[in-house]
C-alpha cells in the first residue's frame, strides 16, 4: 500500500520511514475505521463538523480548526518533545536515565498498563454513541464529537505505543482494543464503569467532569513513567484531556445557571416547580454529582495495592506531579488509612506509602474536583441562594476498596443498612429522577437555539459566535 | 535496567581436561576384551584445598578422571567389551563422596558435583544399553555411599565375602542427606530390592555384609577373598561373551581439545561460547562442517577426533561442563547455529550409513549423552533460528532441547529465509533421559504429528510452516526480530533463577519416567532440597558436625 503517511496521519514519530509502524498501522487502521463506523457516534458520519485537529505539538499546530467529516478526521500520533536529559523521578531506579525502549523485565506489566488505559478511550466513545440524537444545541453536539474524536486519537496514541514497542503481542493487543465493546457481556471493556451507557447529557457533563478527570490523573501518573515514550505520549494527551473537562465543567455550570434563572423567574426553589418549568432542580444535580463522583473514585483502585506499590517501585507509574512530593523513593514512609472498624467505628492504620499510591492519587483527584464545585457554588451565591453543591465523602457509595458495601451517609458516617436504604433516594438519582432527566433530552438542531434545561455557553469555539453552525446537519 | 553483578573471579577456573598419564586417582589397564579401572585415590589430590580424600573417597577431581577414563575406553580401546571397576586399597573399595568436601562446599558446588557424577553413572548404563559396553563392580572391601552407587551403575556387582566388609548407603543415618547419585533410585528401580528391605538398608549406617547383601539382591555374586579375583575375571569374561561389541584392535586418539579461553568466552573449532555478563546470558554457537567430510569408514577413522561429529560432541560437552562449573551467573543459554544446513544433513547421512561401525556408534553415543546435558541444564535455553542458522537433523535437536525457539520469518521467496529440516536423528537416535526422542516428548499430546513428520523427513520448513507444524515456538518477522529477542532475553533473565530452574525441570520431561529421569527429576530435586535445609547444612546440621563428635541438632518438624 502506498500511503502518504504524514498527510494521512499527522505525526511527529517519523512514521514515513518507520516500516514496523507502517506495517502495523496498515492492518489496524482499516479496523479502526470500521469500529468508528459501527460503534462511534450513531449517524452524523456524513456531516461536516467544526473540529480541532492536532497537526503538531507546538502551540500553533496542536489546535487546527476546520470542517471535517468524522471518518475522515486525521487521527495523528504525537508525543511531547523529548528531553534528552530526562531522568527517572521516583522509585527504585530514581536518578537513572529514562528508558527509550521497553525493558524486557517490565514488558508485560507495561503492556497491561497501556492496554488498560487504552481500553477506556474507545469505551467512552461507545458509551456516548447515542447522545448525538438528543443534543441540547449544535454547539454541544460539536463538543461531543470533539471529545469523541479525541478519545479516538488517545486510542491511537496507546496503539502507537503497542505497535512501536511491543512487537506481535502489542499488535494483538491493539486488535483486542477494537474487539472489546462497552456493555457487551461477551467481551466487555476492562473497567466496569466503562460498560454503562451514558444516555443523557447531564450524565455526559458529569462524566466529562468527574470520569475524564480520573483519566487526567491516570495520564499525569503515566506522564511520570520511566518509559519515556509513554511519558511523552501522556503529556500530549493531557493537553487534549483538558478540553473534555472544560466541556463537563461548563456543562454543569450552564445547567446550574439555567436552574438559577428559573428559580429567579418563579421565585421559588421548590424542586417540583422547577421541574414543572423544565429545568433540573439543584438537589437532583447534587444526586447526579454524588453518583458520578463516587463511581469515578472507584476507578483509582483499592487503597492498599500491591500493584500500585510495584508500579511505583519499578518506575512504571508515579504520582501525579511527582515533583511536588519531597521523598521520591517513598521507601520508609507510611500512610494513615481510615477503614471501617468494629460496630460502626472508624479505625486508622498505617500502611506502607508505596502501597498507598492509589489513595494518594485519589486524594489529589478529590482536591482537583473541588475547584469546579467551588466555581458552581459562587454562581449559586451570586444568584442569592444558600444552596451549596458539595462532594460527598469518599467513603460514600463505594463499590471497591475498604468502604465498598459499607452503608454511610453522604458525609461518610456509618449508618444502618435500613437507614441507608430508606435515605438512598435523597443522595443518589432515583428511577424517577433519571426518567425526568431523560424526558428533557430533546434534539435541538437549529444554530443558536438551546434546550430549556441548560443555559447557552458564554462564548463559542475558536472565537466563532455561539450561534455558529458547528455541525452542518443539512 | 540490567543490574547484573559481575562475577567475582575469586575461584580458579575448573576444567575437565585430563588424560591417563595425568591421573592421580585411577589406573586404567586394558587386557584384551577387559579393561580394569582401579580406584586408588591420592589423599592429598583434592581438586580444592581443605580436605583429605581418605578411604578412597572422591571429589569432583576424582570423578573428572573417572569420566575421562570411560571416554578413553569408548574411543581409544574400542575392543574392550567389559570394564572391571575395583580399588587398589586394602579391604576398602570406596567410601563415597568426601564428607568434608561436601561440608565445605557451596550449595551450587554440591549440586553441580552431584549432577556430573550422576551423568557419568548414567553414561555407564547408556553405554551398556546402547553400545554393549558392560561393567562389573569388583567390591574388594568396604563399599559405602557413593562407592556403592558406582557399583549400582554397573551391570553386575561382585562382592568380597570376608565376614567384615559391608555395603551401605549411610547417608541418611550418618549425614542427614540422601545417597543422591542414583542410590535410592537404583536400589528399588534397577535392583528391585523390596521397599521395606530397602528402608532397612538405607537407614542402617553399618550396612550389610556380603551374605545378606546377596540375599537382598544388593549384589549379584559373592566370594571369599581367595576366590574373589577369579570370580571377577569369570564374570567379566561372561559379560564379554554377552556383549555385541566387535573385536577391534585399534581405537583413535582423543587429543587435548583445541580451545581458547578468554574473557569473552570459550572458543573451539565448531563451538563458540560468548559471555554477556552484563545481560546475564551466554550465547552458544554451534557450526556446521565447513570442509568436505569423509564419506567412508576409513576416512572417518583417519580423521579420528577431528571428524566433525566427534569434534563437535567433544567441544560441546566441554563447553557445557565449563559453563556449568564456572559461569553460574549466566542464566540464559542462547543457542545459535551457523553454516550450511545441507552440510549438517550430509554429515548425518554419513553417520547413518555407517552407524554399525564402532567409531560412528560411539560418536552417536557421545552426542546422545552430550545433548542430554542440555536437557538438565539449570539455565533457561532459547534457540535462535536466524538467517545464518543450520538447525537441521542433528543440530535441530539443539532447538528441541531448548525451552523455546524463535525463528526468523522472512517473507516467502527471500533466499535468506532460514529453514529447518528433520532426519533420523530427530526420530529416536538421540533419546532424552526419559527414553523418548525430544520430538516425541515435544509432541506428547499429538503422537500422530511425529509420525506425520517422520513420513516427510527431509522436507525443509520455513518459519511460517515450522510454526504451523509446531516445530518452533515463535516466528517474529524481520521488523520485530531484534526487539523481540532483546525483550525476550531481558524478560527471562529478570525472573527468579530458582523458580525458573525448577519450572524448566518440570516442563522438560513430560510423560512417563525412566530410572534416569527419576534420578534427575526426583532424587536430585529432593537431595538439593535437603542440602539447603538446616538439618543438613545448618551450623549444627548433620553434614557440618560430621566427624566432630557432636550430635547434629535437628528441627524435628516433618515438612
Amino acid at each position: 500500500m502506498d500511503i502518504n503517511y504524514s498527510e494521512r496521519i499527522p505525526n511527529n514519530v517519523d512514521l514515513a520511514s518507520d516500516r514496523t509502524l507502517q506495517r502495523a498501522l496498515e492492518h489496524w487502521q482499516p479496523g479502526f475505521l470500521n469500529w468508528w463506523k459501527d460503534l462511534g457516534p450513531s449517524d452524523f458520519q456524513a456531516n461536516d463538523v467544526y473540529l480541532r485537529t492536532a497537526t503538531s505539538v507546538d502551540a500553533k499546530g496542536w489546535a487546527t480548526y476546520g470542517f471535517v467529516r468524522m471518518p475522515e478526521y486525521r487521527w495523528g500520533i504525537f508525543l511531547a518533545d523529548r528531553d534528552p536529559d530526562r531522568r527517572i523521578g521516583f522509585g527504585d531506579h530514581l536518578g537513572s536515565p529514562v528508558w527509550q525502549q521497553v525493558p524486557g523485565e517490565y514488558r508485560s506489566t507495561l503492556r497491561r498498563l497501556i492496554v488498560t488505559q487504552g481500553d477506556t478511550e474507545p469505551a467512552s466513545v461507545e458509551q456516548q454513541r447515542l447522545l448525538g440524537h438528543t443534543a441540547p444545541s449544535i454547539y454541544d453536539l460539536r463538543n461531543l464529537f470533539q471529545v469523541n474524536v479525541e478519545e479516538g486519537r488517545h486510542l491511537w496514541a496507546m496503539v502507537y505505543l503497542l505497535h512501536a514497542y511491543f512487537g506481535r503481542d502489542g499488535r494483538e493487543e491493539a486488535e483486542e482494543l477494537l474487539e472489546r465493546h462497552s456493555g457487551d457481556n461477551n467481551k466487555p471493556r476492562i473497567l466496569t464503569t466503562f460498560n454503562e451507557p451514558i444516555s443523557d447529557w447531564l450524565s455526559f457533563y458529569m462524566f466529562t467532569y468527574f470520569t475524564d478527570r480520573d483519566g487526567k490523573f491516570q495520564l499525569k501518573s503515566l506522564a511520570e513513567s520511566s518509559f519515556d515514550p509513554l511519558s511523552r505520549t501522556c503529556q500530549f494527551m493531557l493537553t487534549e484531556e483538558a478540553h473534555h473537562m472544560f466541556v463537563g465543567d461548563t456543562g454543569i455550570a450552564r445547567v446550574t445557571k439555567r436552574t438559577l434563572e428559573v428559580m429567579k423567574e418563579l421565585g421559588t426553589d421548590d424542586p417540583e416547580a422547577i421541574r414543572h418549568a423544565g429545568a433540573i432542580d439543584l438537589p437532583t444535580l447534587q444526586k447526579y454529582l454524588n453518583f458520578w463522583f463516587t463511581a469515578s473514585l472507584d476507578l483509582f483502585g483499592v487503597e492498599t495495592s500491591s500493584n500500585a506499590a510495584s508500579y511505583f517501585a519499578t518506575g512504571l507509574k508515579g504520582r501525579p506531579d511527582e515533583w511536588k512530593f519531597e521523598d521520591h523513593a517513598a521507601v520508609n514512609q507510611v500512610f494513615a488509612l481510615e477503614s471501617p472498624g468494629e460496630s460502626g467505628s472508624v479505625k486508622s492504620e498505617e500502611i506502607p506509602m508505596r502501597n498507598a499510591m492509589n489513595e494518594v492519587t485519589r486524594a489529589e483527584y478529590v482536591k482537583d474536583c473541588e475547584v469546579g464545585v467551588a466555581r458552581w457554588n459562587r454562581l449559586i451565591q451570586k444568584h442569592g441562594y444558600d444552596f451549596r453543591l458539595a462532594l460527598p465523602s469518599t467513603r460514600f457509595h463505594r463499590k471497591i476498596g475498604v468502604w465498598a458495601g459499607i452503608a454511610t451517609d453522604e458525609h461518610g458516617h456509618i449508618i444502618s443498612r435500613e437507614e441507608y436504604d430508606a435515605k438512598q433516594g435523597q443522595w443518589l438519582p432515583t428511577q424517577s429522577d433519571r426518567a425526568y432527566v431523560a424526558s428533557l433530552m430533546q434534539n435541538v438542531t437549529e444554530p443558536g437555539k438551546i434546550a430549556a434545561w441548560i443555559a447557552p455557553p458564554d462564548r463559542g469555539i475558536n472565537n466563532q459566535p455561539v450561534d455558529y453552525e458547528y455541525v452542518r446537519l443539512k | 535496567m540490567v543490574t547484573a553483578e559481575l562475577p567475582i573471579a575469586s575461584q580458579p577456573l575448573v576444567t575437565f581436561d585430563t588424560s591417563p598419564e595425568r591421573y592421580r586417582h585411577w589406573r586404567l589397564s586394558v587386557d584384551g576384551r577387559v579393561a580394569t579401572l582401579t580406584l586408588d585415590v591420592d589423599e592429598d589430590g583434592g581438586i580444592r584445598p581443605g580436605y583429605a580424600l581418605k578411604l578412597n573417597s572422591y571429589d569432583l577431581g576424582v570423578d573428572i578422571e573417572f569420566h575421562d577414563a570411560l571416554q578413553r575406553i569408548r574411543f581409544e580401546h574400542p575392543g574392550v567389551a567389559c570394564v572391571v571397576i575395583t580399588s587398589a586399597k586394602d579391604r576398602m573399595f570406596c567410601a563415597g563422596a568426601n564428607i568434608y568436601m561436601l561440608g565445605a562446599s557451596t550449595h551450587a558446588w554440591k549440586v553441580n558435583f552431584c549432577k556430573f557424577t550422576n551423568e557419568t553413572r548414567n553414561g555407564m548404563e547408556d553405554s551398556s544399553r546402547n553400545d554393549g559396553l558392560r561393567f562389573v563392580a569388583a567390591l574388594n572391601g568396604t563399599t559405602a555411599g557413593g562407592g556403592y552407587e558406582i557399583a549400582l551403575a554397573c551391570d553386575e556387582i561382585v562382592m568380597v565375602d570376608d565376614r567384615s566388609s559391608a555395603v551401605s548407603l549411610p547417608e541418611v543415618p550418618l549425614l542427614g542427606v540422601l545417597p543422591g547419585t542414583g542410590g535410592l533410585t537404583r536400589v528399588v528401580d534397577k535392583r528391585k530390592v523390596r521397599r521395606d528391605i530397602a528402608d532397612l538398608f538405607c537407614t542402617n549406617p553399618d550396612g550389610v555384609r556380603a551374605e545378606r547383601a546377596k540375599s537382598w539382591n544388593l549384589v549379584d555374586h559373592i566370594a571369599p577373598p581367595a576366590q574373589f579375583a577369579a570370580l571377577v575375571a569369570e564374570r567379566a569374561q561372561a559379560l564379554c561373551t554377552s556383549s555385541p561389541r566387535p573385536a577391534v584392535e585399534r581405537g583413535i586418539e582423543l587429543r587435548p581439545l583445541e580451545r581458547v579461553i578468554d574473557a569473552a568466552g570459550y572458543h573451539y573449532r565448531h563451538v563458540d561460547v560468548r559471555f554477556d555478563h552484563l545481560r546475564r546470558l551466554v550465547t552458544l554457537v554451534v557450526r556446521a562442517p565447513r570442509e568436505a567430510q569423509p564419506q567412508g569408514v576409513e576416512g572417518i577413522v583417519a580423521a579420528g577426533d577431528a571428524w566433525w561429529p566427534l569434534a563437535l560432541a567433544r567441544e560441546l560437552d566441554d563447553a557445557l561442563l565449563l559453563l556449568r562449573t564456572n559461569e553460574a551467573q549466566l542464566g540464559l543459554l542462547v543457542i545459535r547455529t551457523e553454516g550450511d544446513p545441507e552440510a549438517v544433513l550430509a554429515a548425518d547421512q554419513t553417520l547413518l550409513r555407517h552407524r554399525d561401525h564402532w567409531l560412528v556408534r560411539e560418536t552417536i553415543g557421545m552426542l546422545r549423552r552430550t545433548f542430554a546435558r542440555i536437557d538438565v541444564t539449570s539455565r533457561s535455553a532459547y534457540a535462535i533460528v536466524d538467517a545464518n542458522s543450520c538447525f537441521a537433523g542433528l543440530l535441530y535437536e539443539l532447538a528441541l532441547a531448548a525451552d523455546r525457539s524463535y525463528m526468523l520469518d522472512l517473507t516467502d521467496g527471500d533466499e535468506n529465509a532460514p529453514e529447518i529440516a528433520l532426519d533420523e536423528f530427530n526420530f529416536g537416535l538421540l533419546p532424552m533421559v526419559n527414553g523418548r526422542s525430544r520430538l516425541e516428548t515435544h509432541f506428547l499430546g499429538t503422537p500422530t504429528a511425529v509420525a506425520a513428520l517422520s513420513a516427510e523427513a527431509g522436507r525443509r520448513y520455513r518459519a511460517a510452516e515450522a510454526l504451523a507444524q509446531g516445530l518452533i515456538t515463535l516466528a517474529p518477522d524481520d521488523l520485530d526480530w531484534e526487539d523481540e529477542l532483546r525483550m525476550a532475553f531481558e524478560e527471562r533473565t529478570a525472573l527468579s533463577p530458582d523458580a525458573l530452574t525448577a519450572m524448566e525441570a518440570n516442563l522438560r520431561f513430560a510423560g512417563s519416567e525412566t530410572l534416569e529421569a527419576k534420578v534427575f527429576g526426583r532424587l536430585s530435586a529432593w537431595q538439593n532440597w535437603v542440602f539447603i535445609r538446616p538439618n543438613a547444612t545448618g551450623e549444627r546440621g548433620a553434614l557440618n558436625v560430621f566427624g566432630t563428635g557432636s550430635r547434629p541438632q535437628f528441627d524435628w518438624k516433618r515438612v
